[in-house]
């Protein structure tokens, strides 16, 4: 500025770019990814071709590995799912860690204690009490955002540890099991609580796909969905329109939780068939990234969750043939949307070089 | 009593890490970036700071080497954000796994190399980071034990602390900064290179960071390197951000707090019998209590940055 030079290189905004060359800038992005990885992998030693096949085909080997990679998926997309929902609304929901925490936690009360009711009706209540125990604790950082504009990030992220520690509570104390030695552990899950398994897998997915619908619709076809995306552009627009804020925040915030509570409901008693602590295990975060990555468009979600989840399972496998850790996968998705981050750059702006002379402009 | 000063002296150990990771965010917040990596930062810092004292059996080449690492995640987040304008909450987020999953990598790919199947410090870096002891000083009852008998760390903890309120409170490039954090248009118009600062101070936090990740392993761990080094400390520092209102001298006290939280579950003073899992959750209570009270008192002084979490554009306003 000093100079009063225009610098060598600056940012300037760029006309919207058409669709094809959208999914072509995405695909370099992932391109990037993979040739960055596999240097990674080269410089410890393996040939990245090799081990890129062998996540590969270390999800789909046999009928139950894809069953398992499923599994994995299951709580994933789910999530991704809900925190979409307030994304919408530009609402930094970063607790869906909390929130499947606490329909766990809803929901195994139901399969510890009233185990005994008929099947399906326990099956009911206890999707209704995780989506209503994720939802409400979604609602308590929506009700002071609304009402005194706390800040949701730092909140929400609050929520999550405290969400983890109900567990260790409810485990050491109360929940206990009598019957077990050693550290306290909550009791496994009658079979008549365990959830139902379709297709070799729990039946999580079909709660996924019936919610992939309903969020698609809800936000794209509904009045809700249309309010969402007027508070997400600007409150003072919604207020103009004679819109609720308040009561937007709180419904979308009590939807979003609750989406992620029945992720949480199935996952407990679906997959671990009892409360653990690791019942979310960073999936909420996860589902943070999945649902940037796919745009907020729950197809995508469909799609990147499933990627996500084979290079979880593939991971495992490379660890077993080639001894390198399964922390591989958590590395190969970082490095990919290090480069799709900065890629969407490119949706929106470009570098503009300095012009020959360089003189002011 | 003597019972007591043992238990701030613990406080004091385990709160350190913390204050480290506290400052870090304070530096990156104070220059507008809500960076949500101090997890991954730290992860990044146990990793380098351990595998080159493991090396190079030297203390300080440890420390530098932390520092470095914590950096370089500081600048990967920073060209993603500064330059690339991409979301500051995904990018810290994923920061953090990365950087936890390439510190537990490497960590085990360490661990299938090395003979004894397990990593330890070697010797005489494992005596430099010892517990100092000044003769006389150190000897003294209970005023020596409580000032002058940590390990290096701390007090280079505590010297950043006061240093950096200083900075951000009497110099004119740290008041230029918070100018950033709060409206970079209005910096950038007063002739304050907006770019140049964050992205310095996002390496210079992201370095201060990877020191507190290379205490987690390097003393609460006792140099014996283990997957998950961090364990989630990185997560109380951002909280501690907030209990501690932006101030790197309030840090100070705060982590103070938060480690004393941490150990007070091996001190049962009132001899209650209070679940632990209630003493973990404390830290995330107050905090969040500390951010919806601040929220209500509307405070401008004791709140974040204004323009954390928006990332700055020249031409758009």
């Amino acid at each position: 500025m000093s100079s009063g030079k225009e610098p060598l290189i600056r940012t300037a905004k760029r006309a919207d770019l058409p669709r094809y060359q959208i999914y072509l800038l995405r695909a370099a992005a992932l391109l990037l990814a993979l040739v960055a990885g596999g240097l990674f992998i080269l410089c410890l030693g393996h040939n990245p071709l090799v081990i890129y096949a062998t996540i590969i085909k270390g999800a789909f080997r046999s009928p139950m590995v894809i069953q398992a990679t499923i599994k994995i998926m299951i709580p994933l997309f789910i999530c991704s799912l809900g925190v979409t929902v307030a994304f919408k609304m530009r609402f930094w929901n970063i607790g869906a860690e909390g929130q499947l925490i606490m329909g766990a936690v809803f929901a195994s009360y139901f399969a510890l204690f009233h185990s005994d009711w008929p099947h399906w009706v326990l099956i009911i209540v206890m999707i209704i009490a995780g989506f209503a125990g994720g939802g409400l604790f979604g609602l308590i950082p929506a009700y002071f955002n609304a009402k005194w504009g706390t800040n949701e990030t730092l909140f929400t992220l609050m929520l999550n540890y405290i969400a983890l520690n109900i567990i260790c509570l409810l485990r050491d104390t109360v929940w206990a099991d009598p019957k077990s030695p050693g550290f306290p552990k909550i009791a496994r899950f009658a079979q008549n609580s365990q959830l139902d398994k379709l297709f070799g897998v729990q039946m999580g997915w079909i709660f996924g796909l019936i919610l992939l619908i309903f969020v698609f619709v809800y936000l794209k076809y509904t009045k809700h969905g249309y309010e969402i995306s007027v508070v997400g552009n600007s409150h003072g627009t919604a207020k103009y329109a004679g819109m609720n804020v308040k009561k937007i925040i709180l419904r979308t915030m009590f939807l979003s939780g609750g989406i992620c509570g029945i992720a949480g409901m199935a996952q407990a008693t679906g997959s671990d068939m009892t409360l653990a602590t690791g019942v979310a295990g960073g999936v909420g975060f996860t589902a943070i990234i999945v649902a940037w990555l796919a745009q907020l468009n729950p197809w995508g979600i469909l799609l990147v969750s499933f990627l996500f989840s084979v290079l979880e399972k593939g991971s495992t496998v490379i660890q077993s043939e080639y001894g390198l850790s399964a922390d591989c996968a958590d590395v190969l998705q970082g490095i990919i949307l290090f480069c799709v981050l900065a890629s969407e750059f490119f949706l929106r702006y470009q570098f503009v070089l300095r012009k020959k002379g360089g003189g002011r402009s | 009593m003597s019972m007591f000063v043992k238990f701030l002296v613990a406080a004091v150990g385990s709160g350190t890490p913390l204050l480290f990771g506290t400052l870090g965010e304070i530096v990156n917040e104070k220059a507008g970036h809500l960076n949500l990596g101090v997890e991954g930062m730290m992860s990044l810092g146990a990793c380098a700071g351990f595998m080159v004292g493991y090396v190079s059996d030297n203390f300080l080449l440890a420390l530098l080497a932390a520092f470095a690492a914590g950096a370089l995640g500081g600048l990967l987040y920073a060209v993603l954000t500064v330059t690339f304008m991409a979301d500051q909450n995904v990018t810290g987020l994923t920061l953090t796994i990365f950087g936890i999953g390439l510190s537990n990598f490497i960590g085990i790919y360490m661990l299938g190399r090395s003979e004894t199947g397990s990593l330890k410090l070697p010797e005489t870096i494992t005596r430099q980071m010892r517990n100092i002891h000044i003769p006389k000083l150190s000897d003294l009852p209970v005023v020596g034990e409580l000032l002058f008998s940590y390990n290096p760390f701390v007090y280079l903890g505590i010297a950043l602390a006061i240093l950096l309120a200083f900075y951000f409170k009497r110099t004119k490039t740290g008041l230029n900064v918070r100018a950033i954090g709060e409206n970079p248009g209005a910096a950038a118009a007063a002739g304050i290179p907006v770019t140049k600062w964050k992205y310095l101070h996002l390496l210079l936090g992201g370095g201060i960071c990877g020191i507190g990740g290379a205490y987690c392993v390097m003393i609460i761990n006792g140099g014996v390197w283990i997957s998950n080094s961090v364990g989630g400390l990185g997560w109380i520092a951002v909280a501690l951000v907030i209990f501690a209102t932006w101030s790197p001298a309030k840090a100070l006290f705060g982590s103070l707090v938060f480690g004393a939280l941490r150990v007070l579950k091996y001190y049962n003073f009132f001899k209650l019998d209070i679940p632990i899992a209630i003493y973990d959750m404390l830290p995330f209570l107050v905090t969040a209590l500390v951010l919806v009270l601040t929220s209500i008192r509307q405070s401008r002084e004791k709140a974040q940055p204004a323009s954390c979490g928006v990332n700055y554009f020249r031409e758009e306003r």
